[in-house]
């Protein structure tokens, strides 16, 4: 059963592979299109990391380490990304963060600020579909944490930012990493909530899953090489995390 | 096992038995299809027309990577050609409706567009459909004749979610089908009669298809007054 289930991942590969221009490789991934594409793409994804961080780490530690009254809805709220269709949540994004949008609107009055269309929009889609990956990945983590050494720490006289800096962090430290990789591995393969609440433009928000799919019925050479990119970025990126993000 | 089972089973005919048909159609055609399905099951009894809609580029590399489809009803002919030259269109192809395209906008105007000279405004959010799509080659055409060169926001890859788009108030104008203007609620903003390209509709059955037999009913359906009339309704021109 378990060859069944590596052949079941090994085919939709090796049908890739089969159709793969491998004459044209290194122009089709050098055209203008692809460039674009990669670039917007890698600002977006990493841009996605940075705020899964700064959002998700604070929103894990809260969840993992503070008892309150509906933490079990909070958890599901926040994870509720990882369930929902890509597209559902891209609609839903238009509609609440739209120039019409419930928070748009008033945002766009205020601001002249227009979410959808640009870059910014981009980000919060992608966003919003993999920092979940991040918050459950430290939430676990610090359950894991052997609070007894944080207990050390402060009481040798440690602040609380001190002990979460020089003995939380650290011995999270692996989990943390494979949380990122992950997070970003998730931001840089989304697509439907991508082209549902940014829209599809190259060189603005056409990024490589998006070009892949706008590829795929006009110049199909083209969107097999870039599939290939992403699945060499992602297994290298997988295999290279080996089994860091199933243990501590 | 009894996943599989039941997989094949449904497979092979509806619920209560019911034999399949299968149509891939262009977006553009999902409104008119639903009342051309209905019409049809009620003329022929213990049939089940099932519907597949998208961008009719994506409907192509479907039917030429081998995708059981029984009809296929595109909003180009260039793109029923290419299945045709593939080898996958029985003999008879036919052109059953057009449909012009027009430019939409959100309900009131808002952005105050007045015609297809505003498609080259950079402080619009205009939107466009895909150049792979029938609607987004034929408004890009338009948009040459009329001399704009367009700054869309976006490329959508169907024309309903560009009008989708445009109803929420996310786009100020769009250019898509008269029928998406008349199912929407959008306003629409004519477009001069010597730029107002319109697409033509060809359907056409699809070799070693499930239902072959179905298949040929449904053709012969597609030319019948009351289809005509059907299409008429929903805005659609003869062909």
């Amino acid at each position: 059963m378990a060859s069944v289930a590596v052949v079941f991942f090994l085919i939709p590969l090796i049908g890739l592979l089969a159709r793969a221009p491998w004459s044209d490789l290194g122009s089709l991934l050098s055209s203008e299109v692809v460039v674009d594409a990669l670039v917007l793409s890698l600002v977006a994804s990493i841009a996605a990391v940075v705020l899964s961080a700064l959002l998700g780490v604070p929103m894990a530690w809260v969840l993992a380490r503070v008892a309150f009254r509906g933490r079990a809805f909070v958890r599901g709220l926040v994870l509720l990304p990882l369930v929902l269709p890509p597209i559902v949540g891209g609609a839903a994004l238009l509609f609440a963060l739209g120039r019409r949008g419930v928070v748009g609107e008033p945002l766009y009055e205020a601001t002249g600020l227009v979410l959808p269309f640009s870059i910014w929009g981009v980000i919060i889609a992608v966003t919003f579909v993999s920092m979940p990956f991040l918050i459950i990945t430290v939430e676990a983590a610090l359950r894991n944490v052997d609070q007894r050494y944080e207990g050390a720490a402060a009481s040798l006289g440690a602040s609380r930012w001190t002990v979460f800096r020089r003995v939380t962090l650290p011995m999270i430290g692996p989990s943390l990493l494979a949380g990122f990789v992950l997070t970003w591995a998730r931001a840089i393969g989304e697509f439907g909530a991508t082209v549902a609440f940014a829209g599809n433009l190259q060189g603005t928000t056409q990024t490589l899953p998006l070009a892949v799919f706008v590829s795929l019925e006009s110049d199909r050479d083209t969107a097999i090489a870039i599939s290939l990119l992403l699945v060499a970025v992602s297994l290298t990126v997988l295999i290279g995390l080996r089994d860091r993000w199933l243990s501590r | 096992m009894v996943v599989a089972a039941a997989l094949i089973v449904a497979s092979c005919g509806g619920a209560d038995g019911e034999t399949q048909i299968r149509v891939s159609a262009a977006s553009s055609l999902i409104d008119v299809f639903a009342d051309l399905e209905v019409a049809f099951e009620e003329a022929n009894p213990g049939t089940d027309v099932v519907l597949n809609l998208a961008g009719s580029s994506l409907l192509r590399e479907q039917i030429i990577a081998g995708a059981p489809v029984d009809i296929f009803a595109s909003a180009s002919v260039e793109i029923m050609k290419e299945v045709e030259s593939a080898g996958f269109t029985e003999d008879e192809i036919g052109v059953f409706a057009r449909n012009n395209i027009e430019i939409a906008v959100p309900p009131g105007n808002p952005a105050g567009i007045t015609g297809l000279e505003d498609f080259d405004r950079d402080d619009l959010f205009l939107g466009l459909c895909a150049v792979a799509v029938p609607c987004g080659r034929l408004a890009r055409q338009s948009l040459q004749m009329a001399g704009v060169e367009p700054l869309p926001d976006t490329n959508e890859p169907n024309v309903r979610s560009l009008l989708t788009k445009i109803e929420e108030g996310e786009l100020d104008a769009g250019i898509v089908y008269a029928t998406d203007v008349l199912a929407g609620d959008v306003d629409r903003i004519p477009i001069p009669s010597n730029v107002r390209l319109s697409a033509t509709y060809p359907v056409a059955q699809i070799v070693e298809s499930p239902n072959p037999a179905g298949g040929a009913d449904f053709m012969v359906f597609m030319f019948t007054d009351e289809a005509r009339r059907i299409l008429l309704n929903h805005g659609f021109l003869s062909p």
